[in-house]
């Protein structure tokens, strides 16, 4: 039997890059970045995680197979690397410059990487909440949309139990516990846990396994050329202030200093 | 030939029954969208035990209030609320429907976008109304922040998801509108719920006047019994960058930020907080940002009104005393 999941990653430059890393260039409406590296996206790591600890406690009787998807022009071998060597079975790449050209929308995206898993076994996909770049949480939910499997979306905990997967979804001030069948589809977020470190002898072994390239074609995916949202303006955010520093011979004086300042000027 | 726009709320219920801030911001965002001649409001909404809500909505320029009133509906459900508005939306030509950027609406939108084919725009931060024939421009960051995109959306059927304080609540309306029962979802749904666990949240931090926020450089839970103090002194709440959530420094609806909640305070402090992208997205159009970081070169002095340089555990107790000294005399 054994059961089959599907991690989508997503690379995307360093979140947590300094601000001015990211340049804005409005007139190609893109955003530029400097000197930082791709890295799985955040979330997607957690997915990644939340599939490793199911395959983990289901032990050795019913096998887990992991198939991490990662799609985008350049592909990033230490984010691979790391992905197989923390537990993923296989990774398959779609991989095509086209990619590239234009940012993609959530439709296209959702529309392609859907395609790609119809050609691949599953029983459960994992996305992350939402991707770093596009802070947009469209794609996960689009792929069970697109493929008529029932989703559940932020997920801070994630089990499979009798055939069903069951999911602590974070809401405000607490959680909820739901249960769908399977095949289905989970967004995953932080609170779920961090990617565990690779082993050395892992990160070894994973240099040998074969990853599957997969092209556009392949998947019948025209790039839609359009999508059904389209960026019309880029703008840098306008968030810089003039800050009065206030200053003091000693941490305790400028707190006062500041208190001072505060009041003189009515802001409190 | 301006298209006329058809701008439907999806409104949504607060704890007590009553309809959110947010919905009556975007009953006023969407009557500023809809106001060209030939446009209009409209609003649905969804829940068990609703009728006073909905006839709330009528009186707030909703020409049309769609309800559907039933005890499966009673807690938000992906499949049951799926099925009422796919239904009611699917034959609609063209509109612009606007949900709260909002746990439900995060999580219905995009299935009702995907199913229906329509293009979505989440989190915005503003709608303009944009060219005839093309509809609003969305608004909304990319890249954590630092970057803000215009989108428009190329199919008839738009959607949007809209954070809190983009629209204000609407004036009185000239007369009421009709409100129109909607059926009942009749298919058991997939993804079922086994139980919520959920504490009050208090105070809501989105609703406070000065918010006390600490960060990683808190060190640990004591450090914001400190920010505690001097948000009682002012009548605040405290609140938090993500780190100290994670590491359960104080509960994780304290987290300020794009994945967060968004503040706007009169006051906000950032203590011990470098000024990430992520965070600042939901905190930057507080009135006055003051800043204490012991790191000189940190960002957030740079997108702050005033800053003290230190290490907060003195910093701090010492603007606190000052400043009740003031607030006293
Ligand atoms: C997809 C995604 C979503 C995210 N969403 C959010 C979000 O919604 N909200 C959010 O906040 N973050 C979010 N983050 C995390 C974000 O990128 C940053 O990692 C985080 O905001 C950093 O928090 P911080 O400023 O408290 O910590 P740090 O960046 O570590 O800064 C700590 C600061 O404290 C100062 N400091 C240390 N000790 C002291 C002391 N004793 N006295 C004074 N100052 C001191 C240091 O100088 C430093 O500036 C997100 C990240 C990702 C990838
Ligand atoms: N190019 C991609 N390759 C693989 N997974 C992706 C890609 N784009 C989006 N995803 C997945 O979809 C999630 C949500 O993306 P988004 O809707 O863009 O916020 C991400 O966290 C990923 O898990």
């Amino acid at each position: 039997m054994g059961l089959n999941i599907i991690v989508c990653m997503k690379l995307v430059p360093d979140p947590e890059g300094p601000a001015d890393s990211f340049e804005v260039d409005a007139e190609n409406k893109r955003v530029v970045v400097h000197g930082l590296p791709p890295v799985a996206n955040p979330y997607d790591e957690n997915a990644l995680e939340a599939a490793i600890r199911i395959k983990e406690s289901a032990g050795g009787t019913d096998p887990v197979k992991i198939t991490v998807l990662i799609m985008g022009k350049t592909m990033s071998k230490a984010v691979i690397l790391k992905a197989v060597a923390t537990g993923a079975d296989r990774a398959v790449l779609i991989e095509d410059d086209q990619l590239d050209a234009q940012p993609l929308d959530s439709h296209t995206t959702a529309t392609l990487l859907a395609a790609a898993v119809r050609g691949l076994e599953y029983d459960l996909i994992l996305t992350g909440r939402q991707a770093a770049d596009t802070n947009s949480g469209q794609v996960g939910c689009g792929i069970a949309q697109l493929l008529g499997i029932p989703a559940v979306t932020v997920a801070r905990k994630v089990e499979i139990i009798d055939g069903t997967v069951r999911v602590e979804r974070v809401l405000p001030g607490g959680y909820e516990v739901v249960e769908a069948p399977l095949p289905a589809l989970v967004t995953v977020s932080h609170e779920s846990g961090d990617l565990r470190y690779p082993a050395l002898a892992a990160i070894k072994a994973a240099k040998q396994l074969p990853r599957d390239v997969v092209s556009l074609a392949e998947l019948n995916g025209e790039l839609a050329s359009s999508g059904l949202v389209e960026r019309v303006a880029l703008a840098a955010p306008s968030r810089e202030r003039a800050c009065a520093v206030v200053a003091g011979e000693t941490p305790g004086e400028a707190g006062r200093n500041l208190a001072q300042r505060m009041h003189a000027d009515r802001v409190i | 030939m301006a298209v006329s726009e058809r701008v439907i709320v999806f409104a949504e219920l607060a704890e007590g029954g009553g309809l959110t801030k947010l919905t009556l911001e975007l009953m006023g965002l969407g009557a500023g969208l809809a106001s060209e001649p030939g446009g209009e409001l409209e609003a649905v909404l969804l829940g068990e035990g609703i009728a006073a809500a909905a006839a709330e909505l009528a009186t707030l320029g909703a020409r049309t209030v769609y309800v559907a009133d039933h005890p499966s509906l009673s807690e938000y459900n992906p499949d049951t609320c799926m099925e009422v508005m796919e239904k009611l939306l699917r034959e609609e030509s063209a509109f612009t429907l606007l949900a709260g950027h909002t746990p439900t609406g995060q999580d219905l939108m995009p299935r009702l976008a995907f199913a229906l084919e329509a293009g979505l725009v989440t989190d915005c931060v503003d709608i303009e109304p944009g060219s005839p024939g093309e509809g609003p421009v969305f608004v909304k960051p990319v890249f954590g922040g630092n970057a803000l995109a215009s989108q428009v959306v190329k199919t008839p059927q738009r959607m949007a998801t809209v954070r809190a304080r983009v629209g204000s609540a609407p004036g009185p309306a000239a007369g009421a509108g009709e409100v129109v029962a909607l059926d009942a979802p009749a298919a058991e749904p997939l993804v079922k719920s086994l139980g919520r666990t959920t504490e009050d949240r208090g105070v809501k931090l989105e609703d406070c006047r000065v918010v006390v926020a600490g960060g990683r450089g808190m060190g640990g839970a004591e450090g914001f019994h400190a920010l505690e103090e001097l948000a009682a002194l002012l009548g605040g709440a405290v609140g938090a960058s993500r780190p100290p959530c994670d590491s359960g420094w104080i509960p994780s609806t304290a987290q300020v930020g794009i994945t967060g909640t968004i503040v706007a305070p009169d006051i906000y402090f950032a203590v011990a907080i470098s000024g990430s992208s992520q965070h600042l997205s939901g905190m930057s159009e507080s009135g006055k940002i003051i800043a204490v970081n012991q790191d000189p070169e940190a960002y957030i002095f740079k997108v702050s009104d005033y800053g003290a340089v230190g290490d907060w555990k003195q910093v701090l107790p010492a603007f606190t005393e000052a400043l009740r000294g003031y607030l006293d005399s």
